[in-house]
């Protein structure tokens, strides 16, 4: 026997025992797995298929065809992406400036501000949806102020339309994108402001050559999660439209409740789920999607 | 050997990540109740191997026995070692008696001899009284201390230490390597000692085995690495060495034409490295026989409190090296150093000149 | 007004060039803090419109919450339905929370490459647009009996929950020096014991912090109830929702002040944990 055929020492046994360690790990994250498998993936997977079951029960496209050549449909898509890009636009511009703001306050300050921020995210979103149409109704809160300041003379309609939608969802919306963007303008080395001010620069010039750029990953990962949810939003909209305003979640939902047209449904679904996936594929070449998941 | 050590016998441990050896084929025996270092660069390989010994690395193959018994297929928990880590990972939310005690609660021993061997862990590494104290209310020196009374409390056979004092500041660490040896020579286990700092491993060690790239370079005692360094990396990585390139043909060496008279090494012709020693190289006055002499401009010399070290550029047809001469700080000799810009010579005993490949 | 003059950053602004900040930033806070607030004055009102402020003020919506047997609509009774939330939102707890954390020890510990492939499997929860979810999970429970059953709201209530308890706890174990374990299995500890004797006391309150976030989501979730809850199982969001959408019912500024009393108490809890948390570092 000559030393290349023997069997080195230990070989066996040490692989043994890496594979029962790299099983004992696996088999920790199995319960999680199997329930995201049984409970998603195949349900999700079945819609999938659902929707290209046409109508006599055998596999064909009509259920996309359907919905390509309807003016209902192609006005869900088009409201849909209208109040995600308007909402998340809002977000952006009101929740940049706080989360800046926080972000140069000192830890305890921002502490408390960002008490502000969480009472909100963990207030039922019922609550807040409901809230809202008491404020923003004919006789609610807003209009009767305006009246009295005599802005104006009849109580304006902004509930029930879009309008009340976007105030509803910017609202929900905002600490989606706050909390990513603050963490990383936190995690911002001071001193590399303090730099560019001794190097010559002037306050806003820093900001925006400085500050501004590696804050970038964080308003990304913000701005994602905000369109994302928008894309799938339901209940804000369904309550605060007053039924004039049909994102495609709501279409998906009445298909069901009211058609049983699970085909339909499933077809829009899957549009939904394709969207979404897309826009979360490019953002995880341009953040790490650790940031995503930072809820 | 005695019962309060083993020894310690690797054979052929080998580790693979993808296309990279963390550890290849490294064979080694430790001897019972020896202090034994595993010296090297980050990434060398010296942590990890002492991770295989203490079980929390897998290697490919190989064999590791304590004493007798075969180990390498044990899980830690029962090998029986004693284990320090680098940044001490005491538990936080337990006081320094139940960090030391933990061991022996694991072992089920008894509270009144847990107690009277946590108290003797305690007044072992000069901690007596402190047992009710919390982990935050530590100093580093002193957590160091507890994560050393919690590692040896059981007396285990053997005691692996990884790089325990790189947290601890210059004077402290130099403290407790003095004072690491003298508890080693008291309890008198084996000890595997990891570090990167080569003063700390020829201050505490009985031998050192110098690792890079998976691989031992050399394994003696530490006199023997530092004065016959086997290669260039050893030399180089140990003491302040300059390496000068020198060609030997037919038993006489030169450097750059001049030529270079060697204590040993001069039987084998090829290129080697000539290693120079800021201590062992002098300022000559006058060239006497027995040594060698190297003519260059002072361009640097920069005062360390203790010595002087000179930087020196020997003129030479090609580029010129740089040779470092440390000068001992007496009053005597600071009047008579020469300044930046001027010539000087070097000197270098014969017995004193040796390469290495 | 020398304070004006203070400096407010690091690039030596003052405040008196960033006074439009500070106004803006804290009227935004003021904006997302107080509207929800309206609904406790609501709640007091007398009348069954949507006046604010209330001219007269009354117990009655309270009263209908937790006293009136009989709702109109086809749905159930509040209580029943507050009972079904909370049955359903501590079961969660008890799937969701180990479950969760299971997962985080074992992807901190595997090695990244694991990690990284299966990652979007993890977070696919908080991923896949939350309706499509539901209605997959209506038409699967359709086949097991599951619909309008409490085990099918926590298993559904149960997928939402788990991303969260994974993050909170996998950035625990994260932050947690895992060197730890290994010195006390070096000490003579299995894996488990010191798992359970080291890792886990000091881990606990991320751990109690995720397991209120996941009773809070479980307790807000809508639209997955809306789909698998029914017959004697709504929950309370559910019902709320079903109320809101057809008609206006003052007895819901009634649910809600109490919601906002529960969610502020959790998030206090959350936050004086994590101080705690905190300052044991």
């Amino acid at each position: 026997m000559t030393i290349a055929e023997m069997e080195k020492p230990n070989e066996r046994g040490l692989q043994k025992v890496a594979a029962n360690e790299r099983l004992t790990f696996f088999g920790l994250t199995l319960p999680y797995l199997l329930m995201v498998t049984a409970l998603i993936v195949i349900p999700v997977g079945w819609l999938f298929y659902l929707s290209f079951i046409g109508r006599d029960g055998s596999l064909s496209f009509e259920n996309y065809e359907r919905m390509m050549k309807s003016k209902a449909y192609i006005r869900i898509f088009l409201t849909t992406f209208k109040i995600s890009i308007l909402t998340t636009i809002i977000c952006a511009a009101i929740g940049y400036p706080l989360a800046y703001f926080m972000s140069q306050l000192s830890r305890k300050w921002a502490n408390i501000c960002m008490i502000g921020v969480l009472i909100p995210f963990w207030t039922s979103l019922l609550v807040r949806t409901y809230a809202w149409l008491v404020l923003l109704q004919k006789k609610g809160l807003l209009n009767n102020m305006a009246i009295e300041m005599g802005l104006i003379s009849e109580p304006i309609k902004i509930v029930h339309n879009t309008t009340g939608t976007l105030i509803g969802m910017v609202h929900i919306m905002l600490p989606f994108l706050i909390l990513p963007l603050y963490a990383n303008m936190r995690a911002i080395d001071k001193d590399t402001l303090k730099a560019a001010s001794s190097l010559g620069a002037t306050p806003t010039r820093a900001f925006w050559t400085v500050f501004f750029p590696l804050s970038l990953p964080g308003l990304l990962a913000g701005l994602l999660i905000v369109f994302v949810l928008c894309l799938g939003f339901y209940v804000t909209p369904a309550i605060l439209g007053g039924g004039r305003v049909i994102m495609a979640a709501m279409k998906i939902s009445s298909n069901i409740e009211l058609y049983f047209s699970w085909g339909a449904a499933s077809a829009l679904g899957v549009v939904l789920l394709v969207v979404t996936g897309i826009i979360l594929f490019i953002a995880s070449k341009l953040v790490s999607m650790d940031q995503l998941g930072n809820r | 050997m005695n019962e309060t050590s083993l020894n310690i016998s690797i054979r052929e441990v080998t580790k693979k990540y993808d296309q990279f050896y963390a550890l290849k084929d490294v064979s080694l025996e430790i001897n019972s109740g020896e202090f034994m270092t595993l010296l090297g660069p980050s990434g060398s390989g010296k942590t990890t191997l002492l991770m295989v010994l203490a079980g929390f690395t897998n290697p490919d193959y190989g064999s590791v026995k304590f004493g007798d018994e075969e180990v390498i297929l044990k899980p830690p928990h029962l090998r029986g070692i004693g284990m320090v880590f680098q940044n001490y990972a005491l538990f936080p939310h337990m006081t320094v008696e139940q960090n030391v005690g933990y061991p022996q609660k694991l072992r089920g021993v008894s509270t009144a001899e847990t107690k009277r061997s946590v108290e003797e862990a305690l007044s072992t590494v000069k901690l007596e009284g402190l047992g009710h104290r919390g982990i935050n209310e530590l100093s580093g020196g002193q957590r160091q201390r507890v994560a050393l009374a919690r590692a040896i409390v059981f007396k285990p056979k053997i005691l692996l230490m990884d790089e325990p004092l790189s947290a601890l500041d210059k004077k402290l660490r130099e403290e407790m390597q003095i004072e690491l040896r003298q508890l080693h020579d008291t309890l008198n286990m084996t000890t595997v000692y990891v570090t990167h700092d080569q003063k700390e491993a020829l201050t505490m060690s009985d031998r050192i085995t110098v690792i890079n790239d998976g691989e031992l370079m050399q394994l003696g005692r530490p006199n023997e690495i530092y004065e016959h360094p086997n290669n260039h990396f050893i030399a180089d990585f140990i003491g302040e060495s300059s390496l000068l390139p020198v060609t030997v043909r037919n038993g006489k060496a030169s450097l750059n034409g001049e030529e270079v008279t060697l204590a040993e090494g001069a039987e084998r012709s090829g290129d080697f490295l000539l290693v120079v020693r800021p201590e062992k190289a002098f300022l000559a006055d006058k060239k006497v026989k027995g040594s060698n002499y190297f003519v260059g401009k002072l361009i640097d010399s920069i005062f360390q409190g203790e010595s002087q070290l000179l930087v020196v550029k020997l003129s030479s047809r090609d580029d010129g090296h740089e040779v470092r001469v440390r000068v001992p700080n007496e009053s005597v000799t600071q009047k008579a150093l020469p300044l930046v810009g001027e010539n000087v010579t070097i000197g270098l005993k014969v017995a004193d000149s040796y390469v290495v490949s | 007004m020398s304070f004006l003059n203070k400096n407010v950053s690091e690039t030596q602004i003052r405040l008196k060039d960033r006074l439009w900040l500070y106004i803006f930033s804290y009227l935004i806070l003021f904006l997302l803090i107080v509207p929800s607030l309206v609904v406790i004055p609501m709640s007091f009102s007398a009348s069954q419109y949507l006046e604010f402020p209330p001219k007269e003020w009354s117990l009655r919506w309270y009263e209908n919450y937790f006293f009136a047997w009989k709702v109109e609509n086809g749905f159930n009774d509040w209580m029943q339905a507050t009972w079904t939330s909370l049955k359903v939102a501590i079961l969660t707890i008890f799937v969701a929370t180990p479950i969760g954390t299971m997962a985080a020890y074992g992807l901190v510990n595997s090695n990244s490459r694991l990690g990284k492939i299966l990652f979007p499997i993890f977070i696919s929860p908080m991923m896949v647009p939350i309706i499509l979810v539901a209605i997959g999970l209506f038409y699967f429970f359709v086949q097991f009996k599951l619909v309008g059953s409490i085990i099918g709201l926590v298993l559904g209530h149960s997928l939402v929950a788990m991303p969260l308890v994974l993050i909170i706890v996998f950035s625990a174990l994260k932050n947690y020096d895992m060197n730890q374990e290994k010195v006390a299995r070096s000490l003579g500890a299995t894996r488990f014991r010191a798992f359970r004797e080291i890792t886990l006391p000091q881990i606990k309150f991320s751990i109690i912090s995720a397991s209120l976030i996941a009773f809070l989501t479980s307790f807000d979730e809508i639209i997955i109830s809306l789909f698998v809850a029914g017959g004697d199982n709504s929950t309370i969001t559910r019902s709320m929702f079903l109320a809101l959408r057809d008609q206006i019912d003052p007895t819901i500024a009634a649910i809600s002040t109490i919601l906002i009393v529960i969610s502020s108490g959790l998030l206090i809890i959350i936050q004086l944990i994590g101080n705690k948390e905190n300052k044991k570092d």
